[in-house]
């Protein structure tokens, strides 16, 4: 493929590359990387489009509550014993799975619990006192920041300096990434076949939650109609900490996901800018749409990838804001629309 | 005024009822009953006193760890920057998160231009050293307009949540783009050498009052910035003072307030919209081109996301809408942690100011959140009045609503005119 | 609900169960942090070991003894007050592991010193940049302003010295560093900035070279991030590489990034002998990792922004066999002894510059000079040994000789 495109045709003089050659060689291997991210941010933008659909407010802060999920299971992992190395743990597989389960399950507890503290603390005096929509976009920014500088400065004194503080923390890994199989020239690992499955199958159950249970009902119902929805019983402030207690649930899920596939992404600042690419995904796929976060998702992961092959490698997040830019720009109802309020989520 | 139908009076509000009675209030009400002559011989001398503060030094407020004019020359470029940010989220209501994206237009700008590191210097052409920066100075505010300009035409037919969230992601860009065309803007390694302005070379001062190596003889250099950036917000706030009591102001208080309501009522808002943006845009370019200035190097870090909600933090801790409250919430903004570097003890009690001085996202995010609940209109409230020539009224009204008077005892209900 | 709560008592079994069976397993016993499998040799063992000194052709160049090093303790009858020198450089950050080897390198110079001389105690105070260039314009002025300082060690890297070196300049105080290795900061005309190793220019040629004519690859990536001294060095090294270099997979990374995957896979699929990675350990660490998760098996080769002892701990085994290179060479046996009793951990890269650069503004201190500008003359005419090499700058305030240090980590 690359005799094909042997000149890179170079764009602008040298300012930005255009370099299909790289794109075109490295194809499928882009896309099983992008698609391991996409899942990611599936995940995390589940939890922007479930609040939008319910309370029309962007939660800013979720990409907080996603950075405490990655502190709450990295503090569960070392709370189980293992000590922070640049090498992987090997203890067999059922072990890894158990050891991950209960990682997962530590982080999505703190993520859950900051989102529905966040709720409380930041959002329902609000509620209560009738504010405007940029209130509480104000004060989510507010609350992010706030987050974000109490892992920076205040968790290292709370914990000795294990956890938190301005650098990185030094990886806990437990899977040493392995190639499994090849699929059309690109290696698959078992850590991107973890991510991609577990990330579907959370996506599918939270799909069975919001269409079959009675509170999955009770979250469309608040969606479509709050007022007619409080005569007909439901309990909109219970159904309010629900939705926050779910896109917490699955942010945290998320955040063990990613410390999977980059163990040396846990610092106070490492939510920020995923967080806007999940919403980004969430934004692409349709906002209040559950479908619609996990195909911005998976497309977002695949065509950032795609971009740094294409311009190089440092405009990876220049093409998730362009997309985002233009998004809400030209297409601000997404790929497939709003329609958490519907029948069919 | 005061007529009586079945007990209660015409313009008079219960005690229970009524919602200001406090000190701060009455001394409201008698600054907006001065007429604006009066206003201005009270802000003078208040502006002359600000002016002299860091050759004064008084005791407790002058600065222990750093020096107290580079403070107060950074005050200077955020009250710019607050003022600039009002415009467009306090007078027009538009919540414009990337606002840190114009500063930085505004200072590579002038770094493009003057600094040895760019492909496009002039300094080493025609253009002098000690002139490039005034030169560079209206180049980089028109240039900043225009990036106003095609920010805002596409983004502002988006309405609240998504506005925010574009500019955020457009102040972002701007950052990326200064980061990754390293050819042209320097990259991580940024544009440094910056031209400044080169006045008053002496013995002293061989490179002039305003260059980096002023820091041995008061006033240093952060003194005379500082006093540079007073002058040009000072007329500023002139310009947007006009701005506000015009047509064009009273469009942005009913666009702000129910833009629907103005779009029927044949205000062209989105005119207006994009009038805020540009004049916004335009002062965050003066601003940042100040900055490159006075600190001669630019790099794409200090222009990241947190300084745009300092930016925000300062408009909505001062009043949004008031643009003199905001300038009161610049100088909390960058003055409150300045205060404790450096400090060991305060009221006797030992506490460590430089760590306090690095919590200060931390505090200000809080200071967000619990405004947000309890007084989402900030320190000073703005009060538009959207009649010209209509102060006489406004104040006659209030006074007869009982603003600003303390509650008489409920037993006197009844009685007496106000 | 009924449904609820038997989900939540099946969670709380599944919960209770697996800390049962974790509490029980084998594995907390503390040794995992060294144990890769079957196979590996543990990470806690891997250290980074001199190879060989080299010139600027890439061959070998015997190294000769310290010889007759200048003593920062002098005669001991030494008067000064109220005389201060200063140290700038990231001792907090991503990056701190070499501004501290700085700052610690500097202290030990100035114990000796004070411990020696009752009457003159020079004190060090240490200026905290985090290695950003931006933070770097925050402290300068706090620097300057201080009047007792009349000498900075420092600014400790390549894109702090460029952003505050015109402030130093205009206010004509002594800027010696121990580590900032951009070619392009002597060429700005500051008469009183002097660099107290070898520059890029040198290393870059040297290191290229070696690669090249004794390693013998032919086919080299070069990866640089956004600072100063990464950009600068990747100029450098692939202009020596000439031919071996190749552009389609050179790739560039910034700082703070944690994840490289497009990267790596750019560089799996160019399938080069050699990764030449320019930039600081932060990235690095997790770079070289996920190069040797993603079955790159090409050699690793940096500069001395990574030659730390934290690379080789972030990194873990991934970091074995590769090659750090350094104008800097390794400590001495009694400078050594000295750092670790003084400090408690070993000297790392550039602390034996610092303490020599210390010595020299000592020397100063102690021959009378009180003023900035008579410390840079002093600088400036200086000929003197240290324990690193001989000190002697020429006009542009580059040292005469320069040799460059490969490390391996093994």
């Amino acid at each position: 493929m690359s005799a094909l495109l042997l000149t890179t045709p170079v764009l602008a003089d040298g300012v930005i590359g255009f370099n299909v050659d790289a794109l075109a060689h490295n194809f499928w291997a882009l896309t099983v990387d992008g698609l391991t991210y996409g899942a990611i941010y599936a995940l995390v933008a589940t939890g922007y489009t479930l609040v939008y659909g319910v309370l029309r407010l962007i939660n800013f802060a979720h990409s907080e509550v996603f950075m405490f999920g990655m502190f709450g299971q990295y503090a569960t992992l070392m709370l189980l014993g293992f000590a922070p190395s640049g090498n992987a743990y090997t203890q067999g597989t059922v072990m890894t799975i158990v050891y991950l389960g209960i990682a997962m399950i530590g982080g999505m507890v703190v993520s859950g619990g900051t989102a529905v503290g966040l709720e409380r603390v930041a959002y329902r005096p609000l509620r209560k006192r009738g504010a405007p929509s940029l209130a509480f976009l104000i004060t989510a920014i507010g609350a992010s920041f706030v987050l974000q500088e109490f892992v920076h400065f205040i968790l290292p004194k709370l914990t000795n300096n294990e956890l938190g503080g301005a650098n990185a923390q030094q990886p806990i890994i437990l899977v040493q990434p392995s190639e499994q199989f090849t699929f059309l020239g690109a290696s698959v690992t078992n850590v991107e076949i973890v991510v991609v499955v577990a990330a579907l199958i959370l996506t599918f159950a939270t799909n069975q939650f919001i269409v079959s249970t009675k509170f999955g009902r009770g979250i469309r119902a608040v969606a479509q109609d709050p007022v007619t929805a409080t005569l007909m019983g439901v309990s909109r402030e219970r159904i309010i900490m629900l939705t926050f207690l779910i896109g917490g649930v699955l942010a945290g899920a998320a955040a063990l996901l990613y410390t999977l596939r980059v163990p040396n992404g846990i610092i106070y600042s490492g939510g920020f800018i995923l967080g806007i690419k999940a919403f980004t995904a969430a934004v692409l796929g349709g906002i209040g749409n559950l479908r619609g976060a996990l195909v911005g998702g998976l497309l977002l992961g695949v065509m950032e990838l795609y971009g740094q092959a294409l311009f190089g490698t440092e405009w990876r997040d220049v093409v998730a804001f362009v997309l985002l830019v233009l998004v809400l720009m030209f297409r601000p109802t997404g790929i497939l629309g709003e329609s958490l309020g519907r029948a069919r989520a | 005024m005061t007529g009586r139908t079945n007990g209660t009076a015409i313009g008079k509000v219960a005690a229970a009822d009524r919602p200001h009675g406090g000190a701060g209030d009455r001394l409201r009400l008698w600054w907006d009953a001065l007429p604006r002559q009066r206003q201005w011989l009270f802000g003078i001398p208040a502006f002359a006193i600000v002016a002299l503060l860091p050759i004064l030094r008084p005791p407790v407020l002058t600065t222990v760890g750093t020096d107290f004019g580079g403070v107060l020359a950074q005050f200077g470029m955020y009250a710019l920057l607050a003022v600039g940010l009002n415009v467009v989220v306090g007078q027009a209501g538009l919540l414009d998160l990337g606002y840190v994206g114009f500063y930085a237009i505004g200072a590579y700008t002038v770094g493009l231009l003057t600094s040895p590191n760019s492909p496009w210097n002039l300094t080493d052409d025609w253009l002098s050293r000690s002139w490039g920066w005034v030169f560079a100075l209206p180049i980089a505010i028109i240039i900043t307009a225009v990036s106003g300009l095609i920010l805002g035409s596409p983004t502002l037919r988006l309405r609240g949540d998504y506005l925010a969230i574009v500019t955020l992601g457009f102040g972002e860009i701007v950052r990326l783009l200064a980061d990754n065309l390293s050819d042209i803007t320097g990259g991580g390694r940024g544009l440094s050498s910056i031209a400044y302005p080169v006045v008053g070379t002496s013995e002293k001062r061989p490179f002039g009052v305003f260059s980096a190596g002023n820091t041995q003889h008061a006033p240093t250099y952060g003194v005379w910035w500082f006093w540079l950036s007073l002058l040009l917000l000072a007329i500023t706030l002139i310009l947007i003072g006009n701005l506000e009591r015009s047509r064009v102001g009273r469009a942005w208080v009913a666009i702000r307030e129910d833009e629907d309501a103005a779009e029927i009522m044949g205000v062209p808002t989105f005119r207006f919209k994009l009038w805020a943006f540009v004049i916004g845009a335009s002062i965050g370019g003066l601003s940042g081109a100040l900055y490159a200035g006075q600190v001669q190097f630019v790099v794409p870090t200090s222009f990241n996301v947190i300084n745009s909600m300092l930016f925000l933090c300062a408009v909505v801790l001062g009043g949004q809408g008031n643009k003199l409250g905001v300038i009161a919430g610049a100088f909390i903004v960058v003055y409150l942690p300045n205060f404790f570097l450096g400090r060991t003890s305060l009221l006797g009690i030992p506490i460590n100011g430089n760590d306090i001085a690095n919590y200060k996202y931390l505090f200000f995010g809080l200071a967000l959140i619990i405004l947000m609940i309890f007084r989402p209109q900030g320190l000073f409230p703005a009060r538009q009045k959207l009649l010209t020539y209509g102060r006489e009224l406004y104040v006659a009204a209030r006074r007869a609503a009982g603003y600003g008077k303390p509650a008489p005892e409920p037993s006197t209900e009844q009685g007496g005119a106000s | 609900m009924r449904r609820t709560s038997s989900r939540m008592a099946g969670v709380a079994l599944v919960v209770v169960a697996g800390l049962a069976v974790a509490g029980c397993s084998s594995k907390s016993s503390g040794g995992d942090s060294t144990d890769t499998g079957t196979g590996g040799t543990g990470s806690g063992s891997l250290s980074i070991q001199p190879l060989v000194q080299i010139d600027s052709s890439g061959a070998e160049v015997k190294s000769s003894g310290t010889g007759d090093a200048a003593d920062p303790a002098g005669d001991g009858k030494a008067t000064c007050s109220g005389i201060s020198l200063a140290m700038a450089g990231a001792l907090t950050g991503p990056n701190a592991a070499l501004g501290i080897n700085i700052l610690n390198g500097a202290k030990l110079a100035a114990k000796q010193h004070n411990d020696a001389n009752p009457n003159c105690q020079v004190d060090i105070k240490q200026f905290d940049t985090e290695g950003d260039p931006q933070k770097a314009t925050q402290v300068a002025p706090s620097i300057v302003g201080d009047s007792s300082v009349i000498g900075l060690l420092g600014p400790a890297f390549s894109g702090e010295t460029k952003a505050t070196g015109q402030v130093f300049n205009q206010n004509g105080l002594l800027s010696l560093t121990a580590s900032a290795t951009n070619p392009d900061l002597t060429k700005n005309g500051w008469s009183n900035f002097f660099r107290g190793l070898a520059n890029d220019a040198v290393q870059g040629p040297s290191v290229a070279k070696y690669m090249v004519n004794t390693l013998k690859y032919s086919k080299v990536c070069v990866v640089q991030d956004d600072s100063d001294y990464g950009v600068g060095l990747a100029e450098q090294i692939t202009a020596g590489l000439g031919d071996a270099a190749d552009s389609s997979c050179a790739a560039k990374v910034k700082g703070g990034d944690k994840d490289f995957s497009a990267t790596v896979q750019i560089v799996k699929s160019a399938d080069a002998d050699a990764v030449f990675y320019a930039g600081y350990y932060a990235e690095a660490a997790p770079f070289v990792s996920q190069l040797r998760s993603g079955g790159v098996k090409a050699a690793f080769v940096s500069a001395d922004g990574t030659n730390d002892p934290q690379f080789v701990k972030q990194a873990g085994s991934a970091s074995k066999d590769a090659y750090l290179s350094c104008p800097c060479g390794p400590a001495p046996d009694k400078f050594a002894t000295d750092y670790k009793a003084a400090f408690n951990i070993d000297p790392g890269v550039y602390s034996v510059e610092a303490y020599d650069l210390t010595t020299i503004m000592l020397k100063g201190i102690d021959s009378g000079i009180k003023d900035r500008a008579g410390l840079i003359d002093f600088v400036k005419n200086y000929d003197g040994q240290g324990l690193a090499r001989h000190y002697k700058w020429d006009p542009t305030g580059e040292l005469a000789s320069a040799l460059i240090w490969i490390y391996q980590v093994k």
